[in-house]
C-alpha cells in the first residue's frame, strides 16, 4: 500500500530539503519527494499548510515495562510516543528485572512488536543489575538488538569499571550512554544548589556534581577511543567540557531534555513534586548554554527523559517524591512554541535534532526522507493552538510540570512504517 | 488593616506590616501568662490540631499552651503514636485529619515544603512549626518580640546568626523577618555550614567569630547538630566549639557590653555555648521562650479567630 503527503512543507535536514514538496510512502519504505507527484491506489494526505519531517526519534525514554507497569507499559508508553510526533524511542534499562541479559531484551522487543505502535529500541544496562560492580554481558546484549549501554538513572561510579565498559563495547559499535553524575556530591540532594536551594531549604547538588563526571567520561573515551554519549546534559559546565573535547576529536556527544531547555530551578519555589527530576532543574546560565549547545550543534540532540510514575509517587512530600517527569506528549509543542516561535532555534535545527542528529548518534534506521529510508514521517501543525492537559495524556504517568500551558503548534500525524499510527 | 491570611507558612511571604502586627498582638497577649487564671474566649469551640511529624517538645508544648490559654480544644498528634507507623502518607493523614474539621492545624515536618503542601491542600488554617531547612517562622516572630522589648525597638539594630546557619530553619525565618524590619544580618560559621549564596538574601558573611560578633546587637547562636561531622561538614565537635564556641571570654573581648545572646534551643551546652554564657547576664534565652508562647497566641488568635468581625 502506498501513502501520498500531498503539498506540505517538507523539512527533511539529512537531505537539505527544505520546500513544498510531495512525499510518496510505498510500504514500509519512502519511494521518493517531488512536486506534482501522483501514485495509482495510494492514500492521499493533504497536507498542505503543515510541516512533513522525517519521523522524530526519542533515544531516552523509560517504558517501565517488566517490572513497572503500575508506571507506564509498552503499550502507554509507545502511544504517548505516537500522540507525540516520535515514530521510535530508545527504552532505558532499569526495568525489574533490568534489561541486562538477553531474555529481558527479548522480552522488550516480543512486547514491543504485539504491543508497540513505534518503533521499540533496548538500551542494554552496563553492569549487572545496575549496581556497577560488574560488567553485564555486552556482547550478548548487542546481539539480542541493544542499541547503546547505559545504568542510566545511576552512574557508574567506579571509573575502572567504566573504562573497561568502553574497551569491551569498541567492537560493537554501540555507545556508552553516561548517566553523568558524581553521587558522593549529590547525596541527598533533592535539587540544584544555588540562590533557590538556600532560600526554600531544600538540600542541593552542585552543577559540579554533574561536570566532575562528563570530565571523567571525556577522559575515558580519550584513553580508550570508545563514544560515550552523555544523557540529559544540564549544565554549562558540561557543555563547555563537551566543546573542548569534541573540538579535540573526542567521539562524545550528548542530548538535552525541553524541561532543561526552557525551565530553571525557579520552578522549584512551589514545592510542586513535578519539578523533581534527575538531574534538577539548573540556574538560568546553564539554561541559556543548554540552548546554545544545542543549536550550534555541541549537543546533538534533544531527548525527553519520559520518566512515568504514579500519582501517589508525586504528590506528597518534594524531597520524598520520585524524580523524573514525562516527556512525550509535550515535548514537541513545547520546543515549537517557545523556541522555534520566538525565534530561538530555527525549525530545521529542531527537526534535525529530532530526527536526523539521533538516528545518525545510535546509527539508528530513519532520520531522512531519503528514497529507500523507513516510511516514518512525523508531520506537523504549526499553527494548531492547544493546552497541555495531563489527564488526556496517553501516557499512564501525569507527571509533567507543563500542565495547564498554552501552546501553538503540535504533531499533526504520526506515520510509522508507512501506517498512520497517530492522528 | 486586618489580617487576612489563611496560613502562616513563610516570613517570607510576610511584609513588615503583617510581622508587625503579628508582634504587637503577641505584645497584648502576653500579659495572660501573669494572670491568676490564665484562660480567655477568644478560641473557644475552635480546635488546633498539632500534626507533629518530628520530634520536638519545646515548641509543641508552647503551641498547646498558646492553644488552651486561648481556650479552643487542642489535639496533639504525633507521627510516631499514629497511622504514620502504618505507612499512611503525609498526604492521606492531612485528608484524614481536614474530614474532622479543625479551625488551624500546626504542622512540624523535617521536608521543607510540607507545610506550603498542606496550605495547599487543607481549607483550614496551616500554621508551619518548621518544616525541614525552610522556615520556622514563630521561632523568628518570638526572636523579633524578645528583641523589641529589650532594645525598644528594631530598626536599625544589627545581628549574627552563628553556627550551622545551611541547615537551619530558624535562621531563614529570622533572616527575612529581620530584613524585612530594617534590621542588618550577619551570619558565620565555618564554610561549610553557611549555605551557598546567602548573600543574596540581604546578608553579610562572617569566617570568623570575632568578626560576627564585634559590635553587634544581639548574637543569636544556632545549635550544632551532631550528625553534621560524619557529613564531613566539620572534623570534630572539639574543634567546632573551639572555633565557634561562644565563651564568656570571647564575648568580653570582642562584643558590646550590651549584647543578647540569643539560642533557639535546644542549647549543647558547652558547644556553641558555654554555660556561663547561657545562663549569664547577657543570655535572654528563657525570655524566647516565655515569648514563643506569646506569638503562637497571637497567631492561632490571627488564623483561628471567627472571621467577619463577630467578636470572639
Amino acid at each position: 500500500m502506498s501513502l501520498l503527503i500531498r503539498g506540505g512543507r517538507v523539512v527533511d535536514p539529512a537531505n537539505d530539503v527544505d520546500g513544498v514538496q510531495d512525499v510518496l510512502l510505498a510500504g514500509d519504505r519512502v519511494e521518493r519527494l517531488g512536486h506534482g507527484l501522483s501514485a495509482a491506489g495510494a492514500t492521499v494526505i493533504d497536507a498542505t499548510g503543515k510541516v512533513v519531517c522525517p519521523g522524530f526519534i526519542d533515544i531516552h525514554v523509560h517504558l517501565r515495562e517488566p517490572g513497572h507497569e503500575y508506571k507506564e507499559t509498552i503499550a502507554s508508553g509507545t502511544r504517548a510516543a505516537a500522540a507525540g510526533g516520535f515514530t521510535a524511542v530508545c527504552c532505558m534499562a532499569n526495568t525489574d528485572p533490568v534489561n541486562d541479559n538477553r531474555s529481558v531484551t527479548d522480552y522488550i522487543r516480543a512486547r514491543a512488536a504485539s504491543e508497540g505502535v513505534v518503533r521499540v529500541y533496548p538500551i542494554g544496562a552496563v553492569s549487572r543489575g545496575l549496581r556497577g560492580e560488574e560488567l553485564a554481558e555486552l556482547a550478548e546484549l548487542a546481539e539480542a538488538g541493544c542499541v547503546a549501554f547505559s545504568d542510566d538513572g545511576r552512574c557508574v561510579m567506579n571509573a575502572a569499571l567504566y573504562r573497561r565498559a568502553m574497551e569491551y563495547t569498541l567492537p560493537f559499535g554501540r555507545p556508552l550512554i553516561s548517566h553523568a553524575e558524581d553521587h558522593t556530591l549529590s547525596r541527598g540532594a533533592a535539587m540544584h544548589e544555588g540562590v533557590v536551594s538556600t532560600e526554600i531549604g531544600l538540600p542541593g547538588a552542585p552543577a559540579a556534581a554533574e561536570d566532575v563526571m562528563v570530565a571523567r567520561d571525556i577522559l575515558l573515551a580519550e584513553l580508550t577511543g570508545a563514544h560515550v554519549h552523555i544523557a540529559h546534559l544540564s549544565t554549562a559546565g558540561a557543555v563547555r567540557l563537551v566543546r573542548e573535547a569534541r573540538a579535540r576529536g573526542v567521539k562524545v556527544t550528548a542530548e538535552v531534555t525541553p524541561h532543561h531547555l526552557l525551565l530553571t530551578d525557579e520552578a522549584v519555589r512551589s514545592y510542586d513534586p513535578n519539578t523533581r527530576m534527575n538531574p534538577p532543574l539548573r540556574a538560568k546560565r546553564d539554561v541559556e548554554a543548554v540552548l546554545e549547545g544545542l543549536a550550534e550543534g555541541t549537543i546533538d540532540c534533544v531527548a525527553t527523559d519520559h520518566a512515568p510514575h504514579a500519582a501517589s509517587e508525586k504528590e506528597g512530600e518534594f524531597d520524598r517524591a520520585a524524580a523524573g517527569i514525562v516527556g512525550l506528549e509535550t515535548a514537541v509543542s513545547l520546543l515549537l512554541d517557545r523556541l522555534v516561535r520566538p525565534g530561538l532555534l530555527p525549525l530545521s535545527t529542531l527537526v534535525a535534532r529530532l530526527s536526523r542528529d539521533p538516528a545518525r548518534l545510535l546509527d539508528l534506521p530513519g532520520g531522512s526522507l531519503g528514497p529507500g529510508a523507513p516510511a516514518d514521517v512525523t508531520i506537523l501543525d504549526l499553527d494548531r493552538e492547544l493546552t497541555i492537559e495531563p489527564a488526556r495524556f496517553h501516557s499512564r504517568g501525569r507527571n509533567t510540570p507543563f500542565g495547564g500551558w498554552a501552546l501553538v503548534g503540535a504533531p499533526w500525524k504520526t506515520i510509522v512504517g508507512g501506517r498512520v499510527a497517530w492522528e | 488593616m486586618g489580617w487576612s491570611r489563611k496560613d502562616l507558612v513563610a516570613i517570607r511571604d510576610l511584609d513588615a506590616a503583617e510581622i508587625v502586627m503579628i508582634l504587637d498582638t503577641a505584645a497584648s497577649l502576653q500579659e495572660i501568662a501573669g494572670r491568676d487564671i490564665k484562660k480567655v474566649p477568644a478560641l473557644r469551640g475552635k480546635t488546633v490540631v498539632n500534626l507533629f511529624y518530628e520530634a520536638s517538645t519545646r515548641t509543641r508544648t508552647s503551641f498547646e499552651i498558646a492553644g488552651k490559654w486561648l481556650s479552643a480544644d487542642v489535639v496533639n498528634f504525633s507521627a510516631g503514636g499514629s497511622s504514620t507507623a502504618k505507612g499512611e502518607s503525609f498526604i492521606d493523614t492531612a485528608r484524614n485529619i481536614a474530614a474532622m474539621s479543625p479551625d488551624v492545624v500546626v504542622v512540624r515536618h523535617s521536608s521543607s515544603g510540607a507545610a506550603a503542601l498542606l496550605a495547599r491542600t487543607l481549607d483550614c488554617a496551616v500554621v508551619n512549626a518548621g518544616d525541614g531547612a525552610h522556615e520556622h517562622p514563630t521561632q523568628a516572630l518570638l526572636d523579633l518580640l524578645t528583641v523589641r522589648e529589650r532594645k525598644g525597638h528594631l530598626d536599625g539594630l544589627s545581628v549574627a546568626i552563628v553556627g550551622d546557619v545551611a541547615h537551619s530553619r530558624v535562621a531563614r525565618s529570622n533572616i527575612h523577618g529581620m530584613r524585612k524590619l530594617g534590621l542588618s544580618v550577619t551570619v558565620a560559621g565555618p564554610p561549610t555550614l553557611i549555605p551557598p549564596f546567602v548573600q543574596e538574601l540581604g546578608v553579610k558573611v562572617a569566617y570568623r567569630l570575632e568578626d560576627a560578633i564585634r559590635d553587634v546587637d544581639v548574637i543569636m547562636m544556632l545549635r550544632l547538630q551532631h550528625e553534621r561531622m560524619t557529613g564531613g561538614l566539620i572534623p570534630s565537635l572539639r574543634e567546632y566549639s573551639r572555633t565557634w564556641g561562644l565563651t564568656l571570654d570571647r564575648l568580653r573581648a570582642h562584643a558590646r557590653p550590651d549584647v543578647l545572646i540569643m539560642h533557639p534551643g535546644p542549647v549543647n551546652r558547652g558547644i556553641e555555648l558555654s554555660p556561663e554564657v547561657a545562663d549569664g547576664p547577657y543570655s535572654v534565652i528563657l525570655d524566647q521562650v516565655a515569648k514563643g508562647v506569646a506569638v503562637r497566641m497571637a497567631v492561632l488568635y490571627l488564623l483561628g479567630g471567627s472571621k467577619g468581625g463577630d467578636q470572639a
